[in-house]
């Protein structure tokens, strides 16, 4: 029978849940790694025991851990992150220019097919590759080289790469997504990059339709379709025929098109699922009723997932590498609160029960599906 | 023998105990306790102090005989005390919430 390992990363500590196929009993190990914050932790898929975790603090900065034997023992590996070249400035939140700064790994993105090659989206907004199992990181410059970097500006988080796509097709496209910049592409593997942000609208921009400057939260694919990208945003939930190139609003019903994650069902590509929260000040669902909202049609029409959520009083948020799926039939679906609780549907998002309920506020959840 | 006092969440890093050992080669200073410190440890690089500019990191504070050492130039002599051993060098986490 499958397993499932969820890697849950938190304010104070990273957790470890694994369960049988069943999903029903979870066995829970953590904090690895106490009172640091993990922003992101994930396995390699050529080797499921090979994890990578992203921990830091503001007092002594960014670690990255690894473990060979799927988060028993882990040992720390680089952590140097220094841009290539020359640094210039970004925009800061008052519109004036402001130098690069690293401060953090957001998202770790292991290779499909070699456990030692990693990609680090990182704050502020570059993209890293390490090709020694996370000794060594270096920079492709070519995206904080953009022409229209000088012009991006930090979203509330700060400036972060926090979304990158390897497409399992063409082997050197890779999409990334960063707040507040947007959305951009690179065909030859790094070297050179485009926006892809045709079709948003932020009415946050003084030109709303502008070719950069869009708070992308999320982009997700299905493995088996990479050309059709689905996207939260700031506001809106997009969709993408074309590998960006031009994007459409798919949100339809929904109560709210503001969220941070988005996610594809394993088999389903046209099965997505995001999390509906009041507004941009107000960072909690509408109405207190915690609702993961799933179409199965691509966008447009979206069904209310409630069972076994709290429908009353609910005031927490769910962020955006806080969502995953595993590989499993029937597909289970996994996201963690800001609240500390990680839901658990083995059914595709029809019922849901909290696999822990007490834990620190979840930054990211990431699942395996084991042999 | 220099002794070097780390927070909590290095020595974790480092798997040490409250206190370590160190020696140090030629004049005792800031700078040359650190290199000693991270060619032993080399966990640490980037925790105290930055890689690049090497520069002390905001939240990260040095103390030895009562006196606050954060500020002082990196190539200047510790006290007599640190370099003989008799007090520690403390690298300190900063009293700031978390």
């Amino acid at each position: 029978m499958s397993r499932v390992r969820v890697l849950v990363g938190t304010r104070k500590g990273a957790f470890v849940l694994e369960s049988d196929g069943t999903r029903g009993r979870w066995d829970v190990s953590g904090p690895h790694f106490g009172g640091w914050e993990i922003y992101h932790l994930k396995g390699s898929p050529a080797e499921p025991n090979r994890l990578y975790v992203s921990q830091g603090t503001s007092w002594f900065g960014q670690l990255i851990q690894r473990s060979n034997d799927g988060g028993k023992t882990w040992e720390p590996v680089g952590n140097r992150f220094v841009y290539d070249g020359v640094t210039g400035t970004h925009l800061w939140y008052d519109g004036t220019p402001h130098p690069w700064e690293f401060a953090r790994v957001w998202h770790l993105e292991p290779s499909p097919t070699d456990p030692d090659t990693i990609y680090a989206g990182v704050e502020d907004a570059a993209l890293f590759r390490s090709t020694d199992g996370g000794q060594t990181w270096q920079e492709l410059p070519g995206l904080r080289n953009h022409e229209s970097a000088s012009s991006w500006q930090p979203g509330a988080g700060g400036m972060c790469l926090h979304t990158i796509l390897l497409d399992p097709k063409e082997r050197e496209r890779i999409f990334v997504a960063i707040s507040s910049a947007g959305t951009f592409r690179t065909d030859d593997a790094g070297k050179t990059w485009r926006p892809i942000n045709r079709g948003l609208r932020s009415e946050q921009l003084p030109n709303p339709t502008a070719e950069v400057g869009h708070c992308v939260h999320r982009i997700a694919m299905h493995r088996s379709r990479p050309g059709v990208l689905f996207m939260q945003k700031h506001w809106d939930v997009m969709r993408s025929d074309d590998a960006g190139a031009s994007w459409q609003e798919v949100s339809g019903n929904l109560p709210s098109d503001f969220g941070f994650p988005i996610d594809v069902h394993a088999h389903e590509p046209e099965t997505i699922y995001v999390v509906p929260i009041k507004s941009d000040s107000e960072h909690y669902p509408p109405e207190g009723k915690l609702r993961v909202y799933r179409s199965r049609t691509g966008g447009h029409e979206w069904e209310a997932l409630t069972n076994g959520l709290p429908q009353r009083d609910c005031y927490v948020n769910v962020l955006r590498d806080a969502m995953a799926v595993d590989a499993l039939d029937p597909c289970g679906v996994y996201f963690g609160t800001t609240g500390g609780q990680v839901y658990a549907s083995a059914d595709a998002g029809d019922r849901w029960a909290p696999i822990v309920r007490d834990l620190p506020a979840v930054l990211s959840v990431e699942v395996q599906s084991l042999p | 023998m220099i002794r070097v006092v780390l927070p909590p969440h290095l020595r974790k890093l480092a798997r040490v105990e409250r206190e370590v050992q160190l020696d140090v080669e030629g004049p005792v200073t800031l700078c040359s306790v650190l290199d000693a410190l991270e060619a032993r440890y080399p966990m640490l690089r980037g925790t105290i102090r930055d890689h690049v500019t090497q520069r002390r990191r905001s939240f990260v504070r040095f103390f030895a005989c009562q006196e606050d050492m954060s500020h002082e130039p990196p190539d200047a002599p510790l006290p007599d005390a640190v370099a003989t051993g008799a007090e520690p060098f403390l690298i300190v986490g900063a009293m700031s919430g978390g």
